[in-house]
């Protein structure tokens, strides 16, 4: 792509100042781009109830989290919504996902139920890991989601081999490794980088850029502040940057990242800007230091990805308020009986704690049961 | 039988399960066009091409964490690590990603991946080029650790290690690849947690692991032409999973132990052993358990020292003396 | 107040003792003379009798360990006393960490500490370093500990030859080895022995082996021995013999030993030479009006003399009994104190290991002791002037010169070969 291009795009990103709810800055020409003439009003709506269930799902792990029945770190997407939900909402069945520690939205959208999401959360072994991950850790290799990772980019190279395994194989398909504002300073991003590019592989790096890298600006971590994905020039990578309020635009680029790694079999860095409205994680005691309580007002108020949808929605005479209440509601009718079956739900048991833990062991092969491996 | 090298051996291995399984790939620096740092994969990349033997570029932490995804998905990558020095740069994927995943998913990802390379001291390459970091990786549960001694033992080894659906990383030794043992010319296994007399003896065991025996064997010659005493020579060959009733079978005959361990001795494996020893075979002990490890610094460079840093028969005869 | 059960003293030469079992356990109720313990001494295993009452609240010395005498063994509290462990440990010598005192920069704190009860009493010389008042840890490998559990043997009375005197699997192994050894002077300086090779065995001191080191040695350099022999013809003695226990066994009596014979002729030389059957009391001589019989009996941890009391007043036939009576206990370490302590004079008899003559060493404070040698067949001149052949038994007489001299030791000696070779008398 040529030069202008790219500047035209690190331009894209605007400031706003009036108190209105704004929109996306050019939603015509993203609207009209192929993938979103597609949809019809069914599939619109759907988008606009995962947003409802991610954001219920979260609100309510809040709650529960603060009324101790959670243990560990609680990172919430929202805020966030319209990045999972756009990417996600073009991907092929034969792309394989994985992500950060800030991944519930991805999570339910590739398939796990709300129930075992929370009873994850809740520590049972009803979860989707059984107990043993936490909100950091959901998988679903089954239904192609690899997680779910704590370490800041330790889940790129991770999403290099997946691509890397697909390319091998000769599976279709690519991977969209989400990772954050933060994850983009680590070496190991770097790396898989440069060996993506080299070796041509299937894989979209998506930058969800909320602007922290837990209590540390963009502007505090990031030499080249303009913009994140453009590093990627350095490893002859495509790269683009999207503006994540516009769920079709969110689209549209990722499809075209989708394509290029279907055809080209190459690797695409995207950015798609976005905010939290939570801290790092509930933990987060300076969420509301390291910004002000204006900020973060003015993008719920002015930026919200969901009140932004709905109104798409209802502008285009797709939905009536109606209907996007009855989203809402029969979201929070998910959630709370996801709840209610993870309070349900049984504690791993005491043996379960040495179980998962060897393949070979579990499955009680020869291998298995050959040697000591546990050593209590 | 004929005798080849440990580094043959290791080679042999590798043919032979890149013919096996179309999912062994080899990855690693230098490995293909070069022929390997240390020409463990010589030969390969000629005889099975580009898509079975990959060069990578000096960037561990992403061609580890590939091979860990890729393994994921079913591939079954035998990573080189040029030294298992360098797996400090990539030990977030060593640890938190092929040592959890599979616990953390609730056992529905695996990882069937071999990573494997030199570690030792006592080639003068200095502290960075010298760790034995098979104490702290056998230290993760959800990993296994195998270290060979003998050309016999590194192919067999490195067979069962690439069979096995969970990762394992297989410990080698520099000093070690030019040395020739007996090798049939025929497939053979060695399952991981059999350890092996290497010789017997009934006065005392020296229990070792990698280049450790062959210290523990010289040792073992000394004591019987000097001091009468007949040592047991105990190979653990795996760390983890390891061995427990072969350590307990030649405690129970000799009733003492010398753990001779080129670990560092805080922590090292042999830490770990008479940890297992003193709590199952206490009433079987007649003297203190004696450890023989690297002398506690980081590896030094002077080639003359360094040779005195790691155990040496001297000193684990030394020890042998004074607990019997 | 809680009362304590303390080491006794259990025989004259005792100053330790080892507790060999706890028949109660913490918990139980004690009432006076209730049996708590049984109590190895440097001679026998003897039970320990409550004083107190109470429960046992706490035992300090625990099975195998030693304990001086008077040190606490365990504590009877009263019912719904609570135990104070912290005043019993000071016993041992230490004190508890928070047993500082209050103000401990006040200057009498600092300058004069809390005395605490030495629980060891000065010790000189260089004998055997053992029995400190908390009883020192016997270092021994794991496995020594099980094969000694296994076959039953008392780690204490072990050397290690193991590094650092460690017992270990060799010397419980080697153990039962009967070696009886020459016992090695346990004096004032330290002896220079040869260099221990890994083949030699090293056997610790038990603590009989101890007494009689330590006891031996004080007879042997402190008292004057003189040395007497004779020989005595026991032709007619065996004929007797043969023919009394041919008796006795038509009876159903136990058969009699030549030794029984000896002891009945001792005791009786003894009422006819009183001056023999005599102490020395260091100020003065005593002269005892009974006779009180020591007879040694060979036992596996050394030799232990029991003491056939009031033996002027016995027939042959309760000497011989008494006799068989206290050796077999002593062999079994159940004799009582009173059983191996009092004795007027000592028959120690090596005769059935062929020995023909020997001079033994003094049993203090007793003046004379006999070493009565085996029975050999050689020629003799009889009465007649003709050479026959003859039974003859050599008789040694050890004596303290302080008591007796020379004559009267040979008088006794005299009166002895007279009822030997007169043994009718014997059997009046």
């Amino acid at each position: 792509m040529g030069r202008n291009q790219k500047t035209s795009r690190l331009n894209r990103f605007v400031t706003t100042t009036n108190n209105t709810l704004v929109g996306p800055a050019t939603p015509a020409r993203s609207a009209d781009a192929e993938i979103n003439q597609q949809l019809t009003a069914a599939d619109k709506l759907e988008m606009l109830g995962d947003m409802f269930r991610i954001r219920r799902f979260e609100q309510t792990a809040l709650q529960y989290y603060q009324a101790g029945q959670m243990g560990g770190f609680l990172h919430l997407y929202i805020g966030q919504e319209s990045v999972a939900v756009g990417t996600l909402s073009v991907r092929g069945d034969d792309d394989h996902v994985i992500g950060g520690y800030r991944t519930h939205g991805q999570a339910l959208l590739m398939g796990l139920s709300m129930k075992e999401c929370m009873a994850e959360l809740f520590g049972k072994s009803t979860g989707c890991s059984k107990g043993k991950g936490g909100s950091m850790h959901f998988f679903a290799p089954d239904k192609n989601y690899w997680g779910g990772h704590g370490i800041v980019a330790g889940q790129a190279p991770l999403g290099l081999g997946l691509a890397y395994a697909l390319k091998y194989r000769g599976l279709k398909g690519c991977c969209l490794c989400y990772l954050g504002d933060g994850a983009v300073n680590q070496g190991a991003y770097h790396e898989s980088l440069n060996l993506a590019s080299l070796w041509d592989l299937p894989v979209i790096y998506i930058i969800e850029n909320n602007r922290y890298s837990m209590g540390t600006s963009q502007e505090r971590s990031s030499a080249y502040r303009t913009s994140l994905a453009a590093r990627a020039e350095g490893y002859n990578i495509e790269w683009d940057m999207i503006n994540g309020e516009d769920v079709y635009e969110v689209r549209a680029g990722t499809w075209k990242a989708i394509e290029r790694a279907r055809r080209e079999s190459r690797p695409s860095v995207l950015e798609i800007s976005t905010y939290r409205y939570y801290g790092h994680s509930v933990a987060d005691a300076n969420a509301k230091k390291y910004r002000t309580p204006e900020e973060i007002e003015k993008y719920r108020q002015l930026h919200d990805p969901l009140r932004l949808w709905q109104r798409t929605l209802l502008e285009e005479g797709v939905a009536t308020e109606a209907q996007a209440a009855e989203l809402d509601a029969a979201a929070r009718k998910e959630v709370a009986e996801a709840v209610k079956f993870a309070q349900e739900s049984p504690l791993p048991a005491e043996a379960d704690i040495l179980a998962d833990v060897y393949y070979e062991v579990d499955r009680q092969t020869v291998a298995g049961r050959t040697g000591r491996h546990f050593f209590n | 039988m004929r005798r080849i090298t440990y580094r043959k051996a290791l080679n042999e291995a590798l043919a032979e399960e890149i013919e096996r399984d179309e999912n062994v790939v080899i990855i690693g620096e230098e490995v293909a066009q070069y022929n390997g740092a240390y020409k463990v994969t010589e030969g390969l990349w000629a005889r099975f091409g580009d898509k079975r033997v990959v060069d990578t570029p000096i960037s561990e932490a992403a061609f580890v964490g590939l091979g860990v995804g890729a393994s994921m998905l079913g591939l079954r990558p035998v990573v080189e690590l040029m030294f298992w020095s360098f797996a400090y740069v990539a030990y977030d994927q060593i640890v938190n990603n092929a040592g959890c995943i599979r616990y953390m998913s609730g056992g529905s990802i695996h990882v069937p991946l071999v990573i494997r390379g030199p570690a030792n001291a006592g080639t003068n390459v200095g502290a960075t080029h010298s760790h034995t970091p098979e104490n702290s990786l056998a230290n993760v549960p959800g990993v296994k650790v195998v270290c060979p001694a003998t050309a016999y033992d590194a192919k067999g080894l490195l067979k069962t290690a690439i069979r096995d659906n969970d990762p394992v990383f297989v410990m080698e030794n520099t000093l070690l690849y030019g040395e020739s043992w007996e090798v049939p010319e025929e497939e053979y296994l060695i399952p991981l947690g059999v350890a092996e007399v290497k010789r017997e003896g009934a006065d005392v065991s020296l229990i070792a692991h990698g280049r450790a025996v062959i210290t523990s064997l010289k040792a073992a010659e000394l004591l019987a032409a000097n001091h009468g005493i007949h040592a047991e020579v105990l190979d653990l060959r795996s760390i983890r999973p390891l061995d427990e009733e072969a350590i307990l079978r030649t405690l129970a005959k000799t009733h003492r132990a010398v753990l001779v361990d080129e670990n560092k001795p805080f922590c090292g494996v042999s830490a770990q052993i008479a940890s297992i020893i003193q709590e199952k075979a206490f009433d079987e002990l007649d003297a203190p358990v004696g450890r023989v490890c690297s002398l506690d610094a980081p590896a030094i460079y002077s080639p003359p020292l360094e040779r005195i840093q790691l155990p040496t028969p001297e000193r684990v005869v030394e020890k042998v003396l004074q607990i019997t | 107040m809680p009362s304590y059960i303390e080491m006794p003293k259990l025989s004259d030469t005792m100053t330790e003792g080892t507790v060999v079992k706890w028949r109660k356990a913490v918990g139980d109720a004690i009432t006076l003379g209730d049996v708590v313990a049984e109590v190895e001494t440097d001679k026998a295993v003897m039970e320990l009798e409550a004083f107190g009452e109470g429960a046992l609240a706490e035992i300090y010395v625990q099975e195998g360990q030693k304990a001086r005498i008077g040190e606490k063994l365990a504590m009877l509290a009263a019912p719904g006393e609570a135990a104070d462990p912290a005043g019993e440990r000071l016993i041992h010598g230490q004190a508890p960490a928070d047993s500082a005192p209050a103000d401990a920069k006040s200057p009498a704190a600092v300058g004069s500490p809390e005395p605490r009860p030495d629980p060891e009493p000065a010790r000189t010389g260089a004998g055997p370093v053992t029995g400190t008042a908390a009883p020192a840890r016997i270092k021994a490998s794991p496995l020594a500990r099980k094969l000694a559990a296994a076959r039953g043997l008392d780690l204490a009375g072990l050397t290690g030859s193991g590094p650092g005197g460690r017992i270990i699997a060799r010397d419980i192994e080697s153990y039962s080895e009967p070696a009886p050894q020459a016992a090695t002077p346990s004096g004032a300086a330290p002896i220079s022995v040869p260099a221990i090779s890994p083949h030699d065995r090293r056997v610790s001191l038990s603590g009989m082996r101890k007494i009689i080191a330590d006891r031996l040695v004080a007879s042997k350099t402190q008292i004057p021995h003189f040395y007497l022999h004779l020989e005595a013809d026991v032709a007619e003695l065996t004929r007797l013999r043969a023919q009394a226990n041919t008796a006795m066994e038509k009876a159903g009596g136990g058969r009699l030993s030549i030794n029984d014979f000896v002891l009945r002729a001792a005791v009786l030389a003894a009422t006819r030479v009183p001056r023999a059957n005599a102490s020395f009391a260091g100020d003065a001589i005593i002269e005892h009006a009974e006779v009180h019989l020591a007879v040694a009996v060979a036992i596996e941890e050394g030799l232990v003399t029991p003491v056939i009391r009031q033996a002027q007043n016995k027939t042959l036939r309760q000497i011989s009994e008494a006799v068989k009576d206290l050796a077999a206990r002593a062999r079994a370490k159940r004799l009582k104190p009173d059983e191996y302590q009092g004795g007027t004079l000592t028959v120690t008899n090596l005769g059935a290991y062929g020995v023909e003559s020997f001079s033994a060493i003094i049993n203090p404070p007793q003046a004379i002791i006999l070493s009565i040698g085996a029975i050999t067949k050689r020629p003799v001149v009889n009465r007649a002037g003709e050479i026959v052949a003859g039974e003859r038994m050599s008789i040694g007489l050890s004596a303290d010169h302080r008591v007796v001299d020379g004559a009267i030791g040979a008088e006794y000696l005299a009166q002895l070969r007279e009822f030997l070779e007169n043994p009718t008398l014997l059997l009046l």
